[in-house]
């Protein structure tokens, strides 16, 4: 058994797989469980997680991501390059070859008209869709014959791997959704929820929030994948009840995001039911510190705008105390176990953009007082707290409900405490937090607090749009709707430049110098984005399913063709 | 007794119109935006156009004469078009979730059977309980049964469901594997086996819930018993011969009534409104999941819809307590 | 209460609360319920004096997360190393006074408009209207926009915590009224035409009088247990609204908050999940055996057997 287990590991995932002992549908049903349900199968109209990595199952891009972050090719015969002449020498165009003798679900053949029309779907200015971004700057895709798909840039795309690349962009059929295009898409119901695709499973029923249920492609690409005939995608509960689901009482094959408590985690494991597997992407837990000032005393339109900069703040020996108070270890061992680490970095990958900044990680309380008293902030009046001018070192800190954020708060201040800083907490529900209700005092955007913590990522491997939030011009204000991502109110000419710069570099050596320079400059130069952790992607498989591959340049869902079930 | 209910008909409309109303402009006002449920990652630009397609932007008293046009209007049409095959609707614009673009009825309709058959069974499996208990505990009031009876309701209303469910899962699932701890809302009943899966599935939440309600339901009815007993005319019951049965199941069961008509009229709503925390605990899904996941959404028509919907329920149950009120007491009379 | 003037030989006429008091004593549950929840409040309002935490860094504390009860930590550790005994007194204070105090605002409330609208048949179907809008309107949003609203108008008149603990409980209270004065109305409507209630109005009695002497005495049972009942869910509620970040800040701990956290590690120590639940239900179970004692001593048929 452990032969036979073995091998069909190495087979599954390798893209050989053999026909000769796997047949389409031999391991009957399969069970995975996503705690967030899924509300729409078309990724164009949601950009939830959830509903992008359940559409994976059904549609597909002309290529993906595998989990080391390099493209692979999946309508498309290869990955076009430049060194293969598919990406033009100047970079302004990209040729995608269809694999011969494609099949929809439906038995219709899948061409390069389809693939232009999704363009002409999304780009559609009443669609609203949500993938806008991943056909940024897209001139014309024109379709020389049934098979080419030819995109044309308005100028130089140093990553060109965006439309039709990963579960973000999938290629949908043009004869099912011609009529949805602009103000009708959400009258597509049927569509919506029933897509036609050349994943490896199409839909039976869907059941909105609640359960997919599918059954294998007739016509994947593939005929002895995917192994499991059916799959039930079922939404609900959270985190910790999906764990217990697949780690305690088997009921599910596999749970996505199942971020629990490291005692949890061990305790789970230890059922012997299934395993915990993870992966690290770009998702950094950080402190951001506001460099203007958010005083409720200042008249409303004025507080937290560049107006007033921060009086404690704008000092860096502050922001570099507060970091050094900071034992990022501790943190990672209360609230993420394996999942997680400590990191310094804004991008903590991939390692071409990945800076090797590794100061912050021990924690050293001694220096950081030194630092606060080099700065003039002294305990003058012997209350444990320091002052400086008869202005107390005080600060609020804010954050998203969360238990783990919670307990971080928790021991943040604590540090900060001995360090002789006020710490006043304030946690605020999510779905307000991360709202950008122009009309709430309480949303990120707006920081009417000193320092507040969030976690961010970019999607896909480059992280120029990222870096790029920081430009002097992305600050939030009254004036734009508090509408800005540059949260911390960070200016810096020379940062400016250097996205400039790197938006005009196509060299990859050189962007990803660019990069590190640009993280640097956020993170140990200046303090103003205080790195904590580098979160993993946490989901639990069970034993009995093999084939799994956590994948976090992509979506999860990114092989369930290969997945079987262990015997 | 026709005219009170004809007037108590007629003024629920414009009560309803204005519970409407306030419902919109609280969710309206209530800060968050669905924003909240698109990633950081998508820019700035993309996430302003998601949200206009969406009509977010549009005055929200533009949006309250669409929701209630087509709340009264569209959807009853489309209801009729489903059950006679006409196409009268065909073409108007049906009233819409931000989460899911699609019909907020389609959902809602959905998510009917399970919330009925858990809830609901709940609730009755809970009165049944609740009412003998009740009843005997203050027949035999500070006796052993008594004190356990009042323990037990106790700690039950105290310790909330989300720490019952889990441990039930903990014990009854995780240890003892007897029972599921996820509900299969696709699992059709045809026939036996599929009927003792469904019982097995439904035997956890059903008992967090009814626990639960019996607790509170049994306090208010051993309550009104206790008054009762205490009346002079079961005194006069009693002084005429009449059996012990007689006077309590006659008599003042009757009159204990009132109030637990009251509890228990203002609970159905609540089922049809589901029971949040159990559904989630338990992955029932049913409409208490629907209406927590839209507020946290900020899904505005399905928030205004399925609170109107729970609306309606209050103000009709409401009615028929007053109804049952006057025909367990026929001393109460409506003009 | 007592009379030191009272001279033993002359029987002077017994003050009615003296006879409620009396009455009270000689139920045996209520005396429990008073004792149990006097240790209680002893216990979270004089604890704390009398039980110093040690002064551990935030690291050293780590080291010490997830301990078991011992003589050094009576009730263990949590995941952070903080001592479980000092959170519970602190998360007492605030759960006992929230659930108290939500609970007089919610049954004053429910009982006003109960009263009035069974009473009064010109008020009853504009404040029963009123009460099918309260039941109807959903809790969360309703909150969002009071804490957005007066959060800020409150911490500034009242100080940052007193503001919040009033804006808590009167969130509670005014969302969580309705069934107490749907079920005093339904009781009122009965008793208006009971012959004692006729009687009174008929020689004249002015309906204040009515309401007070006659009809309030004869509700107050139901009202009882809608108080206790009350008293669990406000501790519940609070514990939700500052899991949403609608109530307290984070580091402030409470019994509904503990118990909340303490599930996730139910199975590992299920001490942190057993301790808050218990002292939520021993003040629910004191509260409700003070309110039978209560009643009974209030009913003058039970009093004077």
């Amino acid at each position: 058994m452990n032969m036979r287990t073995a091998l069909l590991g190495a087979a599954a995932v390798s893209a050989f797989a053999s026909a000769a002992w796997a047949e389409r549908g031999a391991d009957g049903q399969v069970n995975v469980l996503y705690w967030q349900a899924p509300s729409i199968l078309n990724p164009y109209l949601s950009s939830g997680t959830k509903d992008v990595e359940a559409s994976s199952l059904i549609l597909e891009g002309m290529g993906g991501f595998n989990e080391k972050g390099e493209v692979i090719a999946r309508l498309a015969e290869s990955v076009p390059t430049v060194e293969n002449g598919g990406v033009s020498a100047d970079l302004t165009q990209i040729t995608w070859k269809l694999k011969a003798g494609l099949l929809w679900s439906d038995g219709t053949p899948v061409t390069s008209a389809d693939a232009a029309f999704t363009w002409e779907y999304c780009k559609h200015p009443e669609g609203g869709c949500a993938q806008g971004a991943r056909f940024e700057g897209i001139k014309s895709i024109d379709t020389p014959d049934d098979l080419t798909v030819v995109i044309t840039f308005e100028g130089p795309k140093p990553n060109p791997y965006q439309a039709f690349v990963g579960g973000t962009s999938p290629i949908i059929q043009k004869a099912q959704f011609a009529n949805c295009l602009g103000a009708a898409a959400s009258t597509c119901t049927e569509q919506n929820f029933n897509p036609i695709g050349t994943g490896p499973f199409k839909v039976t029923e869907f059941k909105t929030n609640d359960t997919v249920s599918l059954e294998a492609n007739p016509n994947y690409r593939d005929p002895a994948k995917p192994a499991f005939a059916t799959m039930t995608l079922k939404g609900g509960g959270d985190a910790e009840a999906a764990a217990r689901a697949v780690m305690e009482t088997g009921e599910f094959d596999y749970a996505w995001n199942t971020q629990i408590n490291p005692d949890m985690q061990t305790q789970m494991a230890a059922a012997g039911k299934g395993v915990f597997v993870n992966g690290f992407g770009t998702l950094v837990e950080r402190i951001e510190m506001n460099m203007t000032d958010p005083s409720p005393d200042l008249a409303e339109g004025e507080r937290s705008t560049i107006k007033h900069p921060h009086p404690i703040l704008s000092d860096i020996k502050v922001r570099q105390a507060l970091s050094m108070a900071i034992d990022r270890q501790v943190l990672v061992d209360v609230g993420y176990g394996t999942a997680g680490r400590p990191t310094c970095n804004l991008v903590p990958a991939p390692e071409m953009f990945a800076s090797d900044n590794t100061g912050c990680i021990a924690q050293d309380m001694a220096g950081a007082g030194a630092l606060l008293d080099e700065a003039g902030w002294t305990d003058s009046d012997g209350d444990g707290i320091r002052d400086k001018d008869g202005k107390k070192l005080s600060l609020l800190y804010q954050t998203s409900t969360n238990p783990v954020r919670q307990d971080f708060q928790a021991l943040i201040k604590g540090w900060w405490n001995e360090l002789g800083v006020e710490v006043e907490l304030k946690n605020i529900d999510a779905s307000v937090y991360f709202g950008g209700d122009a009309g709430s005092p309480d949303t990120f955007q707006k920081f009417y607090a000193d320092v507040e913590m969030y976690a961010n990522n970019f999607d896909g491997t480059d992280p120029e749009p990222y870096l790029a939030q920081y430009l002097c011009d992305k600050i939030p204000g009254p004036d734009n709707q508090w509408q800005g991502e540059n949260i911390n109110r960070f200016c810096d000419p020379a940062y400016d430049a250097l996205v400039k710069e790197m938006s005009q570099t196509a060299d990859i050596a050189k962007r990803g110098e660019l990069a590190k320079k640009m993280n640097d400059m956020l993170t140990k130069d200046s303090f103003v984005v205080v790195p904590l952790v580098d979160r993993g992607r946490l989901s639990a498989t069970s034993h009995t399913l093999g084939g799994v591959v956590l994948n976090t340049w992509d979506t999860e869902l990114w092989n369930a063709q290969d997945w079987f079930r262990v015997k | 007794m026709l005219t009170f209910i004809l007037r108590r008909i007629l003024t629920a409309i414009p009560t309803l119109l204005l519970i409407s109303l306030v419902i919109f402009f609280l969710v309206d006002l209530a800060p968050g935006s669905p924003a909240s449920e698109i990633p950081l990652t998508v820019p700035a630009e993309v996430r302003a156009k998601i949200l206009e397609s969406m009509g977010v932007n549009d005055p929200v008293y533009v949006r309250y004469g669409l929701w209630l046009k087509q709340f009264v209007w569209v959807e009853p049409l489309n209801l009729f078009d489903h059950f006679f095959g006409t196409t009268f609707a065909e073409g108007q614009q049906r009233i819409i979730s931000y989460q899911t673009r699609s019909p907020v009825f389609d959902m809602i309709v959905q998510r009917i059977p399970q919330t009925m058959t858990v809830i609901g069974t709940a609730y009755l499996i809970g009165i049944m309980i609740a009412l003998p208990i009740g009843i005997y505990s203050a027949y035999r009031q500070y006796s052993w049964f008594d004190q356990a009876g009042t323990f037990f309701a106790m700690v039950g209303f105290s310790v909330p469901t989300f720490f019952t469910g889990v441990l039930l899962i903990v014990i009854f699932s995780v240890k003892l594997g007897w029972f599921p701890s996820i509900y299969d809302t696709t699992l059709k009943v045809e026939d036996w086996e599929s009927f003792l899966k469904q019982a097995r599935q439904m035997a956890l939440p059903v008992t967090v819930l009814a626990l639960f309600n019996a607790a509170s339901i049994s306090r208010y009815m051993r309550s009104s018993v206790l008054d009762n007993l205490g009346q002079d005319y079961v005194r006069t019951a009693r002084a005429k011969g009449m059996s012990e049965r007689t006077v309590l199941l006659g008599h003042v069961l009757r009159n204990s009534l009132i109030p637990v008509v009251t509890v228990i009229a203002l609970g159905i709503p609540s089922i049809f409104g589901g029971a949040i925390i159990t559904e989630q605990v338990f992955k029932v899904n049913g409409l208490g999941a629907a209406l927590i996941g839209a507020i946290h959404a900020n899904d505005l028509p399905m928030v205004q819809t399925l609170t109107f919907i729970f609306a309606t329920l209050i103000v009709t149950f409401n009615l028929i307590a007053d109804i049952l009120y006057g025909i367990l007491d026929p001393r109460i009379r409506y003009v | 209460m007592s009379d030191p003037l009272a001279a033993p030989t002359i029987e002077k006429p017994r003050n009615q609360w003296r006879d409620v008091w009396d009455q009270f004593t000689t139920h045996k549950g209520a005396l429990v319920g008073m004792t149990v929840l006097g240790v209680l409040l002893a216990f979270v309002l004089l604890g704390p004096f009398l039980w110093h935490e040690e002064t551990l860094t935030t690291t050293e504390k780590i080291m010490l997360k997830n301990k078991p009860p011992s003589a050094r930590f009576p009730m263990g550790t949590d995941q952070l190393g903080r001592d479980f005994l000092k959170r519970m007194m602190q998360g007492g204070q605030v759960s006992i006074a929230v659930g108290l105090v939500a609970m007089m605002i919610s049954i004053f409330l429910g009982t006003t408009v109960g009263v009035l609208a069974g009473f009064f048949r010109r008020l009853d179907g504009p404040l029963m209207r009123l009460t099918d809008l309260f039941l109807s309107l959903p809790l969360l949003p309703l909150l969002l926009v009071m804490v957005m609203l007066f959060r800020d108008a409150l911490a500034g008149v009242l100080g940052p915590e007193f503001g919040t603990f009033m804006l808590i409980v009167t969130a509670i209270g005014i969302t969580s009224w309705m069934q107490s004065a749907r079920v005093v109305r339904g009781e009122v409507l009965a008793l208006k035409e009971r012959e004692f209630v006729l009687a009174a109005r008929s020689i004249g009695t002015p309906p204040r009088r009515v309401i007070l002497r006659h009809v309030l005495p004869n509700v107050i049972s139901p009202v009882m247990v809608a108080a206790t009942l009350n008293i669990a869910e406000a501790i519940i509620t609070e514990s939700a609204l500052s899991f949403l970040g609608l109530g307290f800040p984070p580091d402030f701990p409470t019994w509904g908050r503990l118990l909340y956290d303490g599930v996730s590690y139910m199975q590992q120590y299920p001490e942190r999940v057993m301790l808050p639940g218990l002292a939520i239900s021993l003040t629910v179970l004191s509260v409700n055996y003070i309110g039978d004692g209560l009643r009974d001593a209030l009913d003058p048929r039970i009093r004077g057997r």
